[in-house]
């Protein structure tokens, strides 16, 4: 079953979800070459807990980090590691959960790191703009795949690969919640979208093929052809009146 | 996230139901209720009790399932 919230409960995660925007502005002021993953890693855990939260990812299944730090050819789940520095041109996508008082926001984004190449800068606007056309359809009375076939559209319509090994999901009450959000498939199906139902959606685009490996320390996902990879990701709540993105800074 | 799929596992069938169901004795003891998969379906593919068969089991509830390959 999907998860109905209430709208105190929609109110509690869309707390966390401001938390993880939130560090995420902060985190990209703090991307620029010659910093570690570890070190913005400690700069987030930091800022979270001093919101009253605590970082979702550290210890999920024994995952290390607080958060997942993700450059170029790495999709998700990067490890932070004082060894990895960032240098111009890099792509980081940088993945954040916070928990506060028992709910969960969830959020990433692709930072550039100084000069990029007009390439890179093309596979993060599409997967944005992926992510923001999967958003547009979570809205009461249509169908789950609605927002997971919009996204596969805007990927393919820009040449892109779409990764099928890695989806959205519900979140709220816990981090991972049902149901599973593919970002491929045809429109019309699964269930019909209800409002209070709160999603995190997160397209994960590669510049070539969609297929991915995930290396020897069980953690990271890297593009099967070691090329580009972008991830953008929004909790996003359904609403009566249309989708509601969670975290979000706006109306600050 | 990393995506879920149902796990697979072996049994045996052990009593037809109406609506293509079938009641279905896995390999560890427990029984579960399994409908067959379309494909099968629209490949005619009869089951038959004490057919062997691979049985899908939702992750969700892992008392039901769906038959995806008959063994021959």
């Amino acid at each position: 079953m999907i998860r109905i919230h209430d709208a105190d409960s929609v109110a509690r995660i869309r707390e966390s979800a401001r938390i993880v925007a939130r560090c995420l502005r902060m985190m990209a002021g703090e991307v620029r070459a010659g910093v570690s993953t570890l070190a913005l890693d400690r700069l987030a855990e930091e800022f979270i807990r001093a919101e009253g939260g605590e970082p979702a990812f550290k210890g999920y299944r024994g995952f290390p980090g607080s958060i997942c730090a993700s450059i170029n050819e790495e999709v998700v789940h990067g490890i932070p590691n004082a060894a990895r520095v960032l240098r111009d041109g890099d792509v980081i996508s940088i993945d954040i959960g916070v928990r506060k008082a028992g709910f969960y926001g969830d959020a990433a984004r692709t930072f550039p790191v100084g000069e990029i190449t007009p390439e890179a800068a093309r596979l993060l606007e599409t997967t944005e703009r992926a992510l923001q056309r999967g958003i547009e359809q979570a809205r009461a009375g249509n169908r789950l795949s609605d927002i997971s076939h919009a996204v596969e559209k805007e990927v393919k319509r820009g040449g892109y690969g779409v990764v099928r090994a890695l989806v959205g999901h519900g979140v709220g009450r816990e981090l991972h919640e049902e149901p599973q959000i593919p970002n491929y498939g045809p429109p019309g199906q699964g269930p019909v979208l209800r409002a209070g139902m709160v999603f995190a959606i997160e397209p994960m685009v590669n510049q070539g093929t969609g297929d991915v490996i995930t290396l020897p320390d069980e953690w990271t996902v890297v593009t099967a052809d070691r090329k580009l990879s972008a991830h953008f990701e929004h909790t996003v709540a359904v609403r009566e009146d249309g989708p509601e993105i969670l975290s979000r800074l706006d109306a600050e | 996230m990393a995506k879920e799929e149902g796990v697979q596992v072996e049994g045996t069938v052990i009593e037809p139901l109406p609506n293509a169901m079938f009641r279905v004795e896995l390999e560890n003891g427990h029984r579960v209720l399994a409908h067959i998969s379309g494909k099968m379906r629209m490949n005619f593919i009869k089951i038959l009790p004490g057919d062997k068969v691979t049985v899908e089991l939702s992750p969700y509830d892992l008392s039901r399932g769906r038959i995806v390959y008959r063994y021959k």
